[in-house]
């Protein structure tokens, strides 16, 4: 440090700006754990599991990521803003459940029903982030809340509208066609037949992507997550930004929601809990930090895509499907100890 | 220095007082371009509520507060921020995560493109950083590394280099050398002369080491509950004089007195000389 005094010396070089390709530089990425654990567990269900060597089964595997990926990877921007949403899971539910009520009920176009769920859903995320700001209380306790309080809602509105625990069949109201073919379609290439909801999954981790690393709003997620208190200082509206993290939750709640009621047309009233913890996980595995600031939107879909070819991994290789759980708390154990090694590594510079 | 110049702030009389206890009596200051202004005291000695009233945080009771000879009494920050006077707090408002580039325009981002495709302008906030870092003596190969990784006197030149950056006419610096080593406040005493000498900032720097403000002031006050116990331009102050001052003064003279008529000749000289 003594030669950085002399400013004389310091000048010489000009500066570069050029990104050399590194090995270092790719293992310092908040997602290389995720792609080496990708790629481990396909390894391993490759050779475990023969029929996952086949197209049709990775569009399984694909397909069943999407699922987890979806969500997770707006659970993985509200990671980096530094929050977590227990409610996720059952506000999947919740907007599923909330479309189709709404429209056998007052009967109508489906797309009604469709609508009144985003603002919904929206609305959830909206009171979540609100609550958060308001109450000061961690945001772990506020969603605890919506979350207890959502699934009492799905199961007793349920049994008050229908009398049952699922709703009734939408295939039948007029825009079911029309809702079927953007939000649950199944797309033909050269026989291969692939979900509609990969491509949005995809295209969501892109979009994330691009938000987080070359927008405004992205640098502010990274800041309002890593230092709350300085961000302020500098002029970032942190609680605006933590409340639009919240309802951008509810968007992904809400399409993975429209995708579940298209594709099975009726909604069963206790489903979507635990998977708020899966998508956490996914985002963790990724490279998400718990305490806020750091993580990637690939990361969360690469944490997904292994809960993807776990979930279908231990069904090809004819395993007891209940491995599937010691699967994923296995993988979020090494996950989160070698990302916890690299970042421990990178924050010092190596 | 630049004595016959405007002072950009002048406090004159500028009293503060909480309750009933007057933190600040009577206070009087400026500070002109190009110049270091550095405010000595001991705890409790109404520094930090000085910079306070300086940096907009809190309102003064009595006296005049001026920029550019204007009377003004600024109710948040942003109106201080806005004349141009710019605190650094030792938080630095950093956050150790983010990229050093990112670090550098958080807030106030430089951005391209139209309506949903506005994006940042990594290119340009890049090569302003860097222009930045190396005008004030860092070099760093990598603009993507968390700004964590940079030692704490280079994040405090950064938070500094920030501030004038965008457009600090004035510097409230809060005791930035006070965590630091001696190579690295050197750093940062280097780069406090730079800013004023070479960008004609104004700096008040805050510091209760008079070694660290006699490296680099051009002015000096020193506080002692509540008033100015000593206001002088470098020229009529020794390093002595100023660590006299800040000991206490006349005060000290007193205390010294009435050990020695208490203790053994020999202890009370002991205790002053380690004092």
């Amino acid at each position: 440090m003594s030669t950085a005094m002399n400013k004389a010396e310091l000048l010489p070089a000009e500066p570069k700006l050029v990104q050399n390709f590194s090995w270092k530089k790719i293992l310092k990425r908040p997602e290389a754990g995720a792609l080496g654990g990708a790629i481990l567990v396909f390894a391993l269900f490759f050779v475990v599991a023969p029929p996952l060597r086949q197209v049709d089964a990775l569009t399984t595997v694909f397909y069943e990521s999407a699922t987890i990926g979806i969500p997770a990877v707006a659970v993985s921007m509200l990671m980096i803003g530094g929050e977590f949403d227990l409610s996720a899971g059952v506000a999947v539910t919740t907007s599923s459940l909330a479309a189709s009520m709404f429209t056998l009920t007052l009967g109508g176009n489906l797309w009604f029903g469709i609508l009144f769920a985003l603002f919904l859903s929206l609305g959830i995320g909206w009171l979540n982030g609100f609550l958060f700001v308001r109450t000061g209380l961690h945001s772990f306790l506020v969603t605890l809340s919506t979350f207890l309080m959502l699934q009492g809602l799905n199961l007793a509105l349920t049994k008050l509208i229908t009398g049952g625990v699922a709703t009734g069949d939408i295939s039948t109201l007029p825009g079911y066609a029309s809702a079927h073919a953007v939000f649950a379609s199944t797309l033909k290439f050269d026989g291969m037949s692939l979900s509609v909801a990969i491509l949005y999954w995809i295209f969501f981790v892109l979009l994330a992507t691009w938000v987080l690393l070359r927008t405004g709003l992205g640098n502010w997620i990274f800041a309002v997550g890593g230092q709350g208190d300085s961000a302020r200082a500098v002029g970032v509206p942190v609680r605006k930004v933590k409340i639009l993290l919240f309802m951008i939750v509810g968007f992904s709640a809400w399409f993975l929601g429209m995708h579940m009621l298209l594709m099975y047309d009726t909604v069963q009233s206790g489903g979507g809990v635990g998977n708020e913890l899966l998508y956490i996980a996914a985002s963790v595995v990724g490279g998400c930090l718990m305490t806020g600031g750091y993580g990637s939107a690939v990361g969360a879909a690469l944490g997904a895509l292994i809960f993807g070819m776990s979930t279908e991994g231990v069904i090809y290789a004819d395993w007891d499907p209940d491995w599937f759980l010691f699967f994923v708390g296995a993988t979020l154990l090494a996950a989160t100890v070698v990302n916890t090694w690299i970042r421990v590594r990178a924050s010092k510079g190596k | 220095m630049s004595d016959q110049s405007a002072p950009i702030i002048q406090l004159s009389n500028v009293c503060k007082s909480y309750g009933n206890i007057d933190v600040l009596r009577g206070v009087s200051l400026s500070v002109r371009r190009g110049e270091v202004t550095c405010v000595l005291g001991d705890n409790g000695a109404g520094k930090s509520t000085l910079i306070s009233i300086i940096a907009g945080l809190v309102r003064h009771d009595k006296g005049i507060y001026a920029v550019d000879g204007e009377a003004v009494e600024f109710g948040s920050p942003r109106d201080a921020l806005n004349r141009g006077i710019s605190a650094v707090y030792q938080t630095l408002a950093l956050v150790p995560l983010l990229p050093i580039w990112r670090n550098f325009f958080l807030g106030s981002e430089i951005k391209k493109g139209v309506g949903p495709f506005q994006r940042l302008d990594v290119k340009t906030m890049k090569e302003q950083t860097q222009e930045n870092l190396l005008r004030m003596g860092i070099r760093v190969p990598d603009l993507d590394r968390p700004i964590g990784t940079l030692s704490g006197g280079q994040r405090q030149v950064v938070a500094i280099a920030r501030a004038i950056h965008f457009g600090a006419r004035v510097l409230i610096l809060d005791e930035p050398t006070a965590a630091l080593g001696v190579t690295q406040s050197g750093l940062v005493l280097k780069y406090i002369v730079a800013a004023a000498r070479e960008q004609g900032t104004g700096v008040i720097f805050i510091t209760h080491n008079p070694h660290h403000a006699y490296m680099v002031g051009d002015h000096f006050v020193v506080l002692a509950r509540g008033e100015v116990e000593t206001d002088a331009p470098r020229a009529d102050l020794s390093l002595e004089d100023l660590m006299f001052h800040m000991a206490g003064g006349a005060g000290l003279d007193a205390l010294k007195h009435e050990l020695e008529r208490k203790m053994p000749a020999g202890a009370a000289v002991a205790g002053t000389a380690a004092a």
